[in-house]
């Protein structure tokens, strides 16, 4: 159905599986990007919590709600039948940063989404990416009515280094987000070629 | 996330959907969180059916949603992401089931290799040609 059906008694190609993240304030665009380029309507899953989202949750009037749900968007692009790459789109409010260990845990790189007119929203993802070393790289995403800033000025702006790439995009193009992830991949190729450097030397 | 931004004047009542499923999502791995020997898996973890697993219906020792498993994953390796999508329960109780069927010898899994293993960098050049090529 997904990696093409393998014949019966035929042992199924393995696929090797990659992700990259799609961090960035809440409707900041983190689906619709998944979207423009997945080749399956972004999924969704769930997991339930119990305890963490009660003490800040407002729960009046629900009696009854003992738990919290988080979802998280993902889609897939096939690359080759032995190469799928994920992406997902973490969650949203910054309580569930707990999630994002998980799902940072072996991912190729990450998308830190950013809104001009909110760049604050973004601030809490960069750092995250920043002190775990995960290649990361800044889409602007370039919203219809909101003023265009060069990519320099929102660099300097989150204070980055001169390493991460700056790019602005459009999230709901699929052209512009193929951009954007292979300004990732290029990036952590990057990083991973300067790492192994040390070992060599 | 919070409260369904209902008033709070009146009791709140569900119906349908909204009262969620008539069998509590961890009622189907008898209130287990972890299964036993089992590391937590990835989300992008793959999850091959084996060969013996060719008519799961008939073990009675299965619930429903192991078979559903051992199906999607019969047609094509599934990522766990993906299983729990297309069920609909959360990740912690499709990663249990799961642990059921790797201990059942119905399914293994493949973890995912992570980036800084990985062997060489034409992995890396791989993907990026294909996502030109989209």
């Amino acid at each position: 159905m997904i990696f093409g059906r393998s014949e019966r008694g035929k042992a199924p190609v393995e696929p090797v599986t990659l992700k990259i993240l799609v961090a960035g304030g809440f409707g900041v665009g983190k689906t619709t990007l998944v979207g423009a380029v997945s080749e399956i309507k972004p999924l969704r899953t769930e997991e339930l919590l119990s305890e963490a989202g009660r003490p800040v949750d407002d729960t009046q009037g629900v009696e009854g709600k003992h738990t919290t749900t988080v979802a998280m968007d993902f889609g897939r692009i096939t690359l080759r039948k032995d190469l799928v790459l994920y992406l997902f789109g973490t969650p949203g409010q910054d309580r569930f940063w707990f999630l994002w260990d998980e799902l940072a845990t072996g991912a190729l790189g990450a998308v830190v989404l950013a809104d001009t007119r909110r760049l604050e929203d973004c601030f809490a993802a960069v750092d995250y990416f920043e002190r775990r070393s995960i290649p990361f790289v800044v889409g602007v995403n370039c919203f219809d009515g909101a003023d265009r800033y060069p990519a320099d000025s929102v660099r300097q702006a989150l204070d980055l280094d001169s390493g991460v790439p700056v790019v602005l995009c459009d999230a709901r193009e699929k052209e512009s987000v193929k951009d954007v992830l292979i300004g990732v991949v290029e990036h952590a190729a990057a990083a991973a070629a300067q790492r192994r450097q040390p070992a060599v030397t | 996330m919070s409260a369904d931004g209902q008033g709070t004047q009146e009791p709140h009542h569900w119906f349908d959907d909204e009262a969620g499923p008539v069998v509590r999502p961890y009622a189907m791995t008898r209130g287990r969180t972890t299964s036993a020997g089992q590391h937590r898996l990835d989300l992008i973890a793959v999850v091959v059916a084996e060969q013996r697993a060719a008519d799961p219906v008939a073990d009675q020792t299965l619930s429903p949603e192991h078979v559903d498993i051992v199906d999607l994953c019969r047609d094509s390796p599934q990522s766990v992401a993906e299983l729990a999508a297309e069920l609909d329960l959360p990740i912690g109780v499709v990663r249990v089931l799961i642990g059921d069927l790797v201990d059942d010898e119905l399914v293994h899994v493949t973890r995912p290799v992570p980036p800084a293993e990985l062997p060489d960098e034409s992995i890396l050049r791989d993907v990026i040609d294909g996502l030109r090529a989209l």
